[in-house]
């Protein structure tokens, strides 16, 4: 009877340690995967010239990422100023001003726009984002854009970063002592100036990394991307012509990449890319909020 | 000087309570356009039908391939993800439980894995799949889909567990309980509402993610009935049917999109009701 239970325990006890070595060595399994399966591009090309170089023509055997590099950070960047006012303001009036009752129905609606998947934001911007990109505001500056453009796709990619951003900051705000701001209530601060000076002062660092985690998650989105963002490979400044992001360039070729030589190997550096950008802006941005929190 | 601040009073609680009410604005328009759009294409047919001949030219048939194909990724995901996930999860909370400083660090690294973007889970699974032989299947979708969804289970049991008292632990040892016993028994039955939320959650976003299965599932209009066999799923036969140029295809995408919002609707509702309901009948 003993024996049975302390074998059970023992075989148990095991498989829970495997288990979690398996999860915590996942994302090193697939940057060796990866890694490895790109190598091939780096004996024709140095890391440098793949990454600067615009030249793309895979038949060729010239791969230049620039150009969906740019592409990325272009949607990210734009993505990230349209959701971070709304996410940093929302934030405060759920902790600072409104009703419970308020909060209570936002809970739903913060967890409805987590959960709806990348293809149906990506529809919703064809039929919504990218006429109102061509017909109103294109005509509004005088240009003609067929709306499928970096700034329909910065548009939808900012709708998809709300609840994920917004969530971190509610977490941050609520951290702030109550004390701290009864303090500086009591010193004659109306509530906006100690929201001002005191709440947003003291989560500085969670609001830091909630918009760097924020930015991670825009950078490595794909479908919904990929269906407004027109998908042509350009360099250009104009938010309404079409970009070509990353994820897109993959997600948009797999089935033709065993063809030609040498793009299975490009592909699967874009991947890595993605994978060491995104890790890397996780990694530090979350070791400032351990950091914080163990303090 | 007293009237500036007023003002200024004002206007940012205007401006914060117009971003707050702006959200559930946005995501009601999300919601009444794909139901608007995609209850007009939406049919019985759509449901219980596959894709019959001619069907990407407006021919007969519905979307229920994807609907199953869906069905049984996210089902075999979740369960493959509970295997690795709940073990794991139990791990960090009973047997390092002593050490603060390991545990912080495997969240850390759980909470960065959550990040990855899942069509560098997709790449990653195309190539372990090439690596094993394997063909685009049913079988690489839900391995692909598990890698993608245990780090949330994980860490979303693992938030609850970490909240239970210490005491418990204690208690249930001293009665001479193993570890083992002590985290199923106990553990387990503590943070059951914990559990139900971590697995409505990844199987949420296991059903509704596309950029994963992309290269790993295949697409077929047939329904799977072995693990090697190809799978449409739900996103994809949205994506694959917007682009087509025939307005009846793109009807059904709005149709099928309709039937996957529901779907998403209800799996997060009920994690919601589920969470509320057992925190409250919990020791706290």
């Amino acid at each position: 009877m003993i024996l049975k239970r302390v074998f059970l325990n023992r075989l148990s006890g095991t498989w829970m340690l495997i288990t979690l070595v398996i999860i915590l060595s996942l994302p090193l399994v697939i940057g060796i995967a990866l890694y490895l399966k790109a190598s091939p591009i780096f004996e024709s090309q140095s890391l440098y010239q793949l990454i600067v170089s615009t030249d793309w023509s895979p038949c060729n055997g010239n791969f230049g990422f620039w150009p969906f590099i740019f592409s990325s950070l272009y949607v990210t960047v734009l993505s990230f100023l349209f959701a971070a006012p709304i996410c940093l303001f929302a934030a405060i009036y759920l902790t600072q001003f409104s009703s419970k009752r308020l909060i209570q129905l936002m809970h739903p609606v913060i967890d409805i726009l987590a959960g709806i998947p990348s293809v149906i934001y990506g529809m919703w911007g064809i039929i919504i984002i990218v006429p109102f990109v061509s017909d109103v505001l294109a005509p509004l500056i005088n240009i003609k854009s067929s709306g499928y453009s970096i700034l329909a796709g910065g548009i939808v990619l900012a709708v998809m970063c709300i609840p994920y951003m917004l969530n971190m900051l509610i977490e941050t705000f609520n951290t702030v002592p109550i004390g701290l701001k009864e303090a500086s209530l009591s010193l004659g601060a109306t509530s906006w100036e100690s929201v001002k000076h005191v709440v947003i002062k003291k989560s500085y660092p969670g609001i830091i990394s909630s918009f760097g985690l924020g930015i991670a998650k825009a950078f490595g989105e794909t479908l919904a991307v990929m269906m407004v963002v027109g998908n042509m490979v350009q360099l250009s400044f104009n938010p309404f012509e079409a970009g070509y992001p990353l994820p897109a360039l993959i997600a948009n070729n797999y089935g033709e990449m065993l063809s030609i030589p040498m793009y299975d190997s490009a592909l699967m550096f874009a991947a890595f890319i993605l994978l060491v950008v995104v890790l890397v802006i996780n990694l530090v941005f979350r070791y400032f909020i351990h950091k914080t929190q163990s303090q | 000087m007293n009237k500036q601040k007023e003002i200024e009073e004002l206007f940012f609680k205007f401006l914060s309570g117009f971003a707050t009410y702006s959200l559930i604005a946005i995501l009601g328009f999300i919601i009444i356009i794909i139901f608007v759009k995609g209850f007009g294409a939406l049919s019985l047919d759509m449901i219980i039908k596959t894709p019959k001949g001619g069907y990407y030219y407006g021919g007969e048939g519905g979307v229920l391939n994807a609907i199953v194909g869906s069905l049984y990724i996210a089902f075999g995901a979740t369960f493959i993800a509970i295997l690795i996930g709940i073990p794991a999860a139990l791990y960090i909370n009973v047997h390092l439980v002593r050490y603060k400083r390991i545990q912080n660090t495997i969240r850390y690294f759980l909470d960065a894995l959550w990040g990855i973007p899942s069509i560098v889970y997709g790449a990653f699974g195309f190539t372990l799949m090439l690596f094993l032989g394997m063909n685009a299947s049913l079988l690489a979708g839900i391995i692909t889909v598990a890698f993608l969804i245990t780090p949330i289970i994980i860490r979303t049991f693992d938030e609850v567990l970490s909240t239970i008292p210490k005491g418990l632990h204690e208690a249930s040892l001293a009665l001479g309980s193993t570890r083992t016993e002590m985290a199923f028994k106990v553990m387990f039955k503590q943070g059951f509402s914990g559990f139900i939320t971590a697995v409505l959650l990844a199987f949420g976003r296991g059903i509704g993610d596309a950029a994963s299965i992309l290269f790993t599932a295949g697409y077929t209009d047939l329904i799977p009935t072995h693990l090697d066999e190809p799978a449409a799923t739900l996103p994809l036969a949205i994506f694959f049917q917007l682009s087509s140029p025939i307005p009846e295809v793109r009807e059904r995408a709005y149709a099928a999109a309709a039937i996957l919002t529901i779907i998403i609707l209800i799996i997060s509702l009920t994690a919601r009701g589920f969470s509320k309901k057992y925190s409250k009948s919990n020791l706290k």
